[in-house]
């Protein structure tokens, strides 16, 4: 047994902080924050550079071939250092798609752009409020062609392809649900961005009309490539909640050791002290349950599902967690606009729905949990 | 990143597990794997002599105390070994409880600083079970404050002469050994005028009174020195640094890895799987599932924390104050978990009786004890602090007794 990353893996892990913290400064992240770009392009590229954006697609597409593991610690980078780029849109849910259900001439069209840099992919689920659900799925395709509105669509307005899910029948079973690429700069698609928590990360509302569709994987057989996309994203997007409450504690930690009150560092007053020990315990906790998902997701385990369920809600608690008790070690100052504890609160209370809620999660949890006890 | 065993794990377990399946006490498996915090209990059976047995057939047969070195009982097994062990050995494993004290805290002082000799003489029986040691530490003015405690030892000629009061001693009405913190000097700063020894419970003047716990049981102690003798060379390191020697029995007590905290949440999925609510199976409850949840990450957190450092262990790193987490999560856990399974009882979960209690009574057991879990070996606010200032790096506590000679610190809040 070695429950570990490799040291190769460590290594690489090293090179990506060193890399983020030179390109993705916090002053990198405000110009997206404030609206002066919906991402980083400049980073977008230098990421494609150091090979990160295909880390995990094979080689013969045009990837590093490297694996899951290697991304996994990729994500805890993109995470601490909040990189506003549609890293996990296009590398977590557009990429794993099509590697999923893709055919071979998907394959080759979509993953070396999405390696390379040149393709912003996500993927349209929702239309409005509610968690994953076949039920949920109103957009239909008929013909070729789909019609109705996803929102929100993570990075929808930047990205050149989505991977939609719509509805092919009408029997109320999952059997409905069919997956589609969709050429989001085509015709008979219309953009708009949504105002959200996360100011850096885009939503938007995607209305397709008669616009046209290429199906992705067999007729039918959508739900059951969302289901393991969105377990492979959960154990993916869980690394970068680990890095965002890393470093959230990090920066309380950091504030508690300067800030003088009543002649001491707040850091010695025990309130303070035990804020930031639960803070490294939730943190602590998530890391582990990660780790466990990262092994099934690299190994493809049977124990996958109810691997992801779990980090996916120990992350999301440790990183909203460590965001909301980083401002109150910060006091006022953790209020203000300028320090950067809003931006870790915001996207941790933005991150913890967008694959569905903690609720839906934690019913996912129970419900793996008991498949298995029972078989 | 991988859980397989590498070969030699596999051969170690496929051994283990031979060994177990041929050697166990199997009538009592059923009873041990039912049995939960506060209450292991065989009917019919002094569990005491039940574990004694058990102990003594591993340790003939090189099973016992697994990462302790031959010469003194062990067998010289890497941490991993251990886990394999632990995992194979199940429910027979808490038969153990009640040498955790001896084989976790009073053997690793014992190795650090006894001579070789007694090293040779003291461990081998301690590991197979045939003597159980206990750890006389705290004191009433000196639980989580250890370095406030007041129980005398003075030097006359070759031998120590100790009076005074330890309390909340675990096992010592059944203990043959026990280690001793004492004040050497009152004269200087707290922490430096103590000295550790070890010594026969059965020494002349060595008087053991069993405390009734909260939860009714009587698991721990007073006990009483008066002009108690021990011979110098049962001191363990040197005078006045007994604090040092201390601290190498408490890091071993966090240690405790691998050992897998109980949390309570095995117990409480199984209820719930079986639990019928007005409106259902309270599985199928949202409610009860987003409890579960919550809870089911928190233990597979603490499982996967635990693995972690095996594997550091195992990479010859040393185990830090980092692992003061498992017990931390796992006390006020394990009290949640016990208060909710009641919960789902209705006005029934205040019964006690196995008769009327569902699971027999297992919950309502596991709720009396709990508090005790998260006060023995440190309490919860002690493994805050250790985690703030030595993992975190935080200023230590204002100690305004740090320099203060002990005979002169103030002994009452309210003076
Ligand atoms: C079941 C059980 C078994 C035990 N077995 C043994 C044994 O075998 N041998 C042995 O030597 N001892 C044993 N103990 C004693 C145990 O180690 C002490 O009870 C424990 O360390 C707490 O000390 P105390 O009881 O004096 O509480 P106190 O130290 O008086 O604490 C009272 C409260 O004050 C808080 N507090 C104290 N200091 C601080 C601080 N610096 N910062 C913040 N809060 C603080 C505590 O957290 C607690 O909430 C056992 C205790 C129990 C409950």
């Amino acid at each position: 047994m070695n429950f570990d990353f490799s040291d190769e893996q460590k290594q690489m892990r090293d090179e990506a902080r060193k890399f983020l913290s030179e390109q993705c400064p916090p002053k990198a992240v405000r110009e997206v924050l404030d609206g002066k770009a919906p991402y980083d392009k400049a980073l977008w590229k230098g990421l494609a550079e150091m090979g990160f954006l295909g880390v995990a697609i094979p080689e013969q597409f045009g990837g590093a071939g490297a694996g899951h593991l290697e991304l996994c610690v990729i994500a805890e980078e993109m995470g601490r250092a909040l990189a506003p780029v549609p890293f996990s849109s296009t590398v977590y849910l557009a990429a794993e798609a099509i590697l999923i259900a893709g055919s071979d001439a998907q394959k080759q069209k979509w993953l070396p752009k999405i390696a390379s840099g040149d393709a912003i992919g996500t993927l349209a689920l929702f239309e409005g409020k509610g968690n994953p659900s076949p039920k949920a799925i109103k957009v239909a395709a008929n013909g070729g062609v789909l019609n109705g509105v996803k929102k929100p669509v993570a990075d929808g307005a930047i990205a050149d392809f989505a991977v939609v899910a719509a509805r092919t029948g009408s029997s109320g079973r999952e059997s409905d649900i069919s997956l589609f690429i969709v050429d989001l700069k085509a015709g008979g698609v219309e953009v708009k961005s949504l105002t959200n928590i996360d100011l850096t990360r885009g939503q938007a509302e995607i209305t397709f009309k008669d616009a046209k569709a290429e199906p992705l994987g067999a007729a039918g057989e959508g739900w059951g490539v969302i289901t393991q996309v969105l377990d492979r994203a959960a154990v993916l997007t869980a690394f970068e909640q680990v890095g965002g409450a890393d470093r959230a504690l990090e920066m309380g930690r950091d504030y508690a050791l300067d800030r003088i009150a009543f002649g001491r560092p707040i850091g010695s007053f025990q309130a303070v002290k035990h804020m930031l020990a639960d803070m490294y315990v939730s943190a602590t906790l998530a890391r582990s349950n990660c780790y466990y998902g990262a092994w099934a997701l690299s190994t493809n385990a049977g124990e996958l599902p109810e691997a992801a369920a779990a980090a996916r809600i120990s992350a999301t608690q440790a990183f909203q967690h460590c965001a909301k008790n980083n401002i109150q070690v910060h006091g006022g100052m953790g209020f203000t606009w300028e320090f950067d504890c809003h931006m870790y609160y915001r996207r941790a209370n933005a991150v913890a729905l967008g694959l569905g809620s903690p609720s839906y999660w934690e019913d996912a949890l129970i419900d793996r949990m008991r498949k298995k006890n029972a078989a | 990143m991988n859980f397989d065993d590498t070969p030699q794990e596999a051969a170690f377990r496929a051994e283990a597990k031979a060994w177990i399946a041929a050697n166990a006490p199997k009538q009592y498996e059923e009873e041990l794997r039912k049995a939960s915090l506060g209450r292991v209990q065989l009917k019919g059976a002094n569990i005491l002599e039940v574990a004694k047995a058990w102990q003594k057939k591993k340790a003939d047969a090189g099973w016992a105390c697994l990462h302790w070195p031959k010469e003194y009982g062990g067998r010289g097994s890497s941490p991993i070994e251990r886990v394999i062990w632990q995992q194979e050995e199940g429910p027979f494993g808490r038969l153990s409880s009640m040498f955790i004290i001896g084989h976790g805290m009073c053997g690793p002082t014992m190795m650090a600083f006894a001579g070789e000799e007694q090293k040779r003489k003291y461990l081998p029986p301690l590991a197979s079970g045939e003597k159980v040691w206990c750890q006389l530490f705290s004191e009433p003015a000196g639980g989580s404050d250890v370095a406030g405690l007041r129980t005398r030892a003075e030097k006359q000629g070759d031998e120590w002469v100790i009076n005074g009061q330890k309390i909340w001693t675990s096992g010592a009405h059944y203990s043959d050994y026990g280690i001793l913190l004492t004040r050497t000097d009152p004269n200087v700063a707290k922490h430096k005028g103590l000295t550790m020894f070890f010594l026969d419970m059965k020494s002349p003047g060595v008087e053991v009174r069993p405390i009734k716990q909260a939860s009714g049981a009587s698991d721990f102690n007073e006990v009483y020195f008066t002009d108690v003798r021990i011979p110098d060379s049962q001191r363990l390191g040197n005078v006045n640094d007994g604090w040092n020697v201390s601290l190498t029995t408490l890091m071993n007590e966090r240690m405790s890895i691998g050992a897998g905290v109980a949390t309570g949440f095995p117990e409480l999925f199984d209820f719930c799987n079986s639990l019928m609510l007005e409106d259902g199976p309270a599985i199928e409850n949202r409610a009860v599932r987003a409890k579960l949840a919550n809870w089911a990450v928190k233990a597979s957190g603490l499982k996967y924390t635990s693995m972690r450092a095996i594997s550091a262990l195992s990479r010859g790193e040393r185990p830090g104050p980092e692992n003061s987490i498992g017990k931390l999560v796992a006390g006020s856990m394990i009290q949640d978990v016990a208060t909710y399974a009641l919960d789902l009882q209705g006005a029934a979960g205040a019964l006690t009786g196995p008769e009327d209690a569902e699971v027999a009574g297992k919950f309502q057991a596991m709720l009396l004890r709990a508090p005790g879990t998260r006060v023995e070996g440190g309490t919860d606010e002690i493994m805050r602090n250790i985690i703030a200032e030595r993992v975190l790096g935080l200023p230590g506590d204002i100690r305004v007794d740090k320099d203060v000679p002990f005979n002169k610190i103030p002994t009452k809040g309210r003076a």
